[in-house]
């Protein structure tokens, strides 16, 4: 989604009424963000959101990032946010060779997860499509990649292949070189 | 980019050190492409990290976990990736000691001047930070403008311009080197004088 460097763009306050809307959007989509969303999202911080292309919106506060919306979809934490918090998404894991494609920009493919370096949860965590989650890699212990999942987690393990995600927010894209101040 | 800094300051949250260099994490330093520049950046500011991440031990566990032909495809695209990155930056100093800084001085009326920066975004500079730091400076009005042409410049009001040099140097001098500044003055005034 933001394999090309993002032109710094103009930014606005976010209406404190607004603002609580989005924190509440937040909590209802991840609720493991709750412990900790005086810290993200204090009351009484002063939200910005700064336009990225393709109708994608960025929210930060005091030119740190916490999550982009687009502009249909749910709000999706930035990777910064979800380092400092990594408990708070479902996580997947990949293995090892797809580290590579992925930090490259290319769609998540199903065998980099089923492979014996890949982790996904137990039938009875399964992940549906159209969630989130945070996809960290084999031997490594920060997230690389969170994004839409496009296919559910039992799904994958019964085909084993095809696209799992693309369009997610990677490690080096230009969502994270981005330089906000 | 701050370097030990990740989220909001508070004692809940993870601090990530990230790499000076490549701005990932260390651990996919490996995947950046500037490895050997990210190593020698994470040993002289974290060298408790490099240890758990560079020891011949963590090395060789992250091989050994790759079939050799995957290993071969993954070594060959990074040094690939590697190759791509120095050619790049070899260009961008290349580009960076060719251009130049022009500040011309451009007659508006008669005894009136505005000063004109051009070429400040080649060495990294925001022309339209800079303008705002110029005439906060100098108290006058100053703004980046759009040439004809298309390129960006900067406009300050009053003829300011062997101040805009002294003040580049001094505050941006590691960015913009003293020989690739030159003052102009302007041609129409040559002209003007000429033509008396």
């Amino acid at each position: 989604m933001f394999k090309k460097e993002i032109p710094s763009s103009n930014r606005s306050k976010v209406k404190s009424s607004v603002q609580r809307g989005l924190r509440q959007k937040l909590l209802d989509t991840y609720p493991g963000f709750e412990p900790y969303i005086e810290e993200i999202m204090p009351k009484k911080a002063s939200l910005e959101a700064v336009k990225l292309p393709e109708r994608t919106t960025l929210y930060t506060i005091d030119s740190t990032p916490l999550f982009f919306q687009p502009f249909d979809g749910p709000p999706i934490p930035h990777l910064k946010l979800i380092h400092a918090y990594p408990n708070a998404l479902p996580t997947i894991q990949i293995d090892r060779g797809a580290i590579r494609f992925v930090l490259s920009g290319a769609a998540l493919m199903a065998p980099g997860l089923t492979s014996p370096g890949g982790r996904l949860p137990d039938s009875e965590h399964a992940i549906e499509a159209g969630q989130v989650v945070a996809v960290k890699a084999e031997g490594k212990n920060e997230v690389c990649l969170v994004g839409t999942l496009k296919q559910g987690t039992e799904e994958m393990k019964a085909k084993g292949k095809g696209v799992v995600m693309d369009e997610g927010h990677f490690l080096g894209d230009g969502l994270w070189r981005m330089i906000l101040d | 980019m701050a370097e030990v800094d990740s989220g909001p300051v508070e004692p809940q949250a993870r601090h990530v050190v990230y790499c000076g260099v490549c701005t990932l994490p260390p651990e996919y330093c490996e995947f950046g492409g500037t490895a050997k520049k990210c190593e020698d950046w994470l040993k002289e500011k974290h060298s408790d990290l490099w240890e758990g991440l560079y020891s011949e031990d963590a090395v060789t566990a992250n091989l050994s976990t790759l079939s050799v032909s995957a290993q071969e495809r993954a070594a060959k695209d990074a040094a690939k990736k590697e190759a791509k990155a120095a050619q790049s930056e070899a260009r961008d100093a290349e580009k960076k000691a060719a251009s130049k800084v022009l500040i011309k001085r451009v007659e508006r009326n008669k005894r009136k001047y505005v000063t004109v920066i051009i070429g400040l975004e080649v060495f990294g500079l925001e022309n339209k930070k800079i303008a705002k730091d110029l005439g906060k400076k100098f108290a006058t009005g100053s703004s980046m403008t759009r040439s004809p042409a298309g390129a960006e410049e900067i406009t300050v009001q009053g003829d300011v311009s062997d101040d805009v040099r002294d003040w580049l140097l001094e505050v941006h001098g590691d960015k913009v080197p003293e020989a690739n500044i030159e003052l102009i003055e302007d041609k129409k005034k040559k002209k003007a004088e000429a033509a008396v």
